[in-house]
């Protein structure tokens, strides 16, 4: 028989676990976006040098796995003598693969704006960094918003992975009580339970965040 | 001084040659309508007037000022040359009287307070007053095509060019944009205009040019150039646009 009673000694454990789930993955979420925006016009219109940087990086993440990714800054990191917290290295592993992954979504709404919307800034007056600020980030982003949404909820999944190197976010309070009750079952039911609402929860804040920005699209519904 | 004097210019793309060595003088308050056959290089003339397109050799001068691929930046030339598409290409997502104000705002550094009265000043002479809270998206192809034209003036340039901005409209809307570009004529403000509507070209254009094959092949006063046609080519165009 299941029983979850024998969870709620431990629900402490579980509520700290979640919290640092949620503020890494806001934390690693606003960080790569604020990132990925700057880089993926860069990576089509910066200097050639800069562009191909950006795209060796890109594809450097997006063809390794994100625990070889954590344990490479985690165990990399001390051997060029920076020493940081778990928590830290977790945080950049999960910025750098969120950054990587939301470039190359970003590109390509950017790709997808008319060439129009361009040239008709550019003949107003505007340099490029302005045309991309004022005109093209925010029908780009409204393009691929659904893609980039799902990414991030993917980095915040992820971030189960963390717990690899013991910060101590949802798995590893679920390991650490399964270890204690020998309830894995009941646990990890629980643990995918809290999962499962913290994506819902992210979708309706970018749903929500999405009808503010993108208001316009009503408009174009006539 | 003339408003624009292009002198010999040539442009390829790739090994496709398609102007062929233009020469033109534009003056002051001149409407000059560019006829020609698709393809004979009437937008590529237009896109090198703003640097859409870089020529490869001759040169252009605008207001006084030569342009000379990296010499003018976009603001600079801003100043000098407004342009209009067929495509409207208004901002989405920008409301209607965002979409006028915010070059001035971002190009300029001007403040909204000060380019807000003017604003609604240039969408009420366009006859879309009424729709600065609007979005884009709401109004009809001619409006669009208007709230462009009010867009372009608020950088307040010298000459205005316009490639073929009425060919993307419902017929029934064409109007009321060639009524909005006879009112900037009358004004005295210098139009450059690609177009087929040979009516408006006759009636309001002081000149029109024919291009055939990336050159100037007739040009001159309008009713003359429309109603009595010297070059065989120009006789076949306008046959075949009748
Ligand atoms: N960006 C471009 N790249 C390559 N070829 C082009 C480009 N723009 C125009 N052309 C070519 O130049 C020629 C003239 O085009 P265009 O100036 O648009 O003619 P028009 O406006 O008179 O119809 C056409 O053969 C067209 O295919
Ligand atoms: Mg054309």
């Amino acid at each position: 028989m299941l029983d979850f009673l024998s969870l709620l000694p431990y629900w402490q454990v579980f509520v700290e676990g979640i919290v640092t789930t949620l503020w890494v993955t806001v934390v690693a979420t606003l960080l790569g976006l604020a990132i990925a925006v700057p880089f993926a016009w860069l990576r089509l219109e910066g200097p050639r040098l800069l562009s191909a940087l950006i795209g060796i990086y890109v594809e450097l993440i997006r063809n390794t796995p994100f625990i070889v990714q954590l344990f490479f800054i985690y165990f990399g990191l001390p051997a060029l003598d920076l020493r940081l917290s778990a928590t830290s290295c977790a945080l950049i592993a999960m910025t750098l693969n969120l950054t990587a992954y939301a470039t190359e979504i970003i590109r390509a709404g950017i790709q997808a704006v008319p060439k129009g919307q361009r040239e008709a800034a550019r003949v107003l007056g505007m340099s490029p960094l302005q045309s991309y600020r004022h005109v093209v980030l925010v029908p780009a982003l409204s393009r691929i918003y659904p893609a980039l949404t799902s990414q991030c909820i993917i980095v915040m999944l992820g971030s189960a992975v963390i717990s690899q190197i013991s910060v101590e976010e949802l798995t590893y309070a679920a390991n650490f009580i399964q270890s204690r009750n020998f309830r894995s079952f009941e646990t990890y039911i629980v643990a995918t339970l809290c999962y499962l609402g913290i994506a819902i929860a992210m979708r309706q804040s970018f749903e929500y965040i999405g009808r503010r920005l993108f208001g316009f699209l009503q408009g174009e519904q006539r | 001084m003339s408003m624009v004097r292009v002198d010999a210019l040539y442009k390829s793309f790739g090994a496709n040659q398609v102007l062929k060595g233009i020469d033109l003088r534009i003056q002051e308050g001149e409407v000059v309508s560019i006829i020609g056959r698709s393809g004979s290089g009437k937008s590529t003339l237009l896109r090198c007037l703003n640097q859409l397109e870089l020529h490869d050799s001759g040169s252009i001068e605008i207001n006084g000022k030569r342009l000379d691929g990296e010499a003018m930046s976009a603001r600079q030339l801003s100043e000098h040359v407004g342009m209009i598409f067929q495509s409207f290409n208004l901002f989405p997502h920008r409301r209607v009287g965002e979409n006028v104000m915010l070059a001035p705002m971002v190009v300029r550094g001007e403040s909204r307070e000060a380019v807000e009265p003017r604003a609604r000043a240039l969408l009420e002479s366009v006859g879309l007053g009424e729709k600065f809270d609007a979005w884009p998206g709401q109004l009809s192809g001619g409006q669009q095509q208007r709230v462009a034209i009010a867009r372009a003036l608020a950088m307040a340039p010298k000459v205005l060019l316009c490639d073929e901005i009425t060919s993307a409209l419902d017929p029934e809307l064409v109007g009321e944009v060639l009524r909005v570009l006879e009112k900037l004529a009358v004004d005295g403000m210098t139009l450059v205009l690609v177009t087929h509507e040979m009516r408006f070209a006759r009636e309001v254009g002081s000149r029109v040019v024919f291009m055939h094959q990336g050159k100037i092949h007739e040009q001159g006063d309008a009713k003359r150039v429309l109603d009595d046609p010297q070059t065989p080519e120009l006789k076949q165009f306008l046959a075949s646009t009748r």
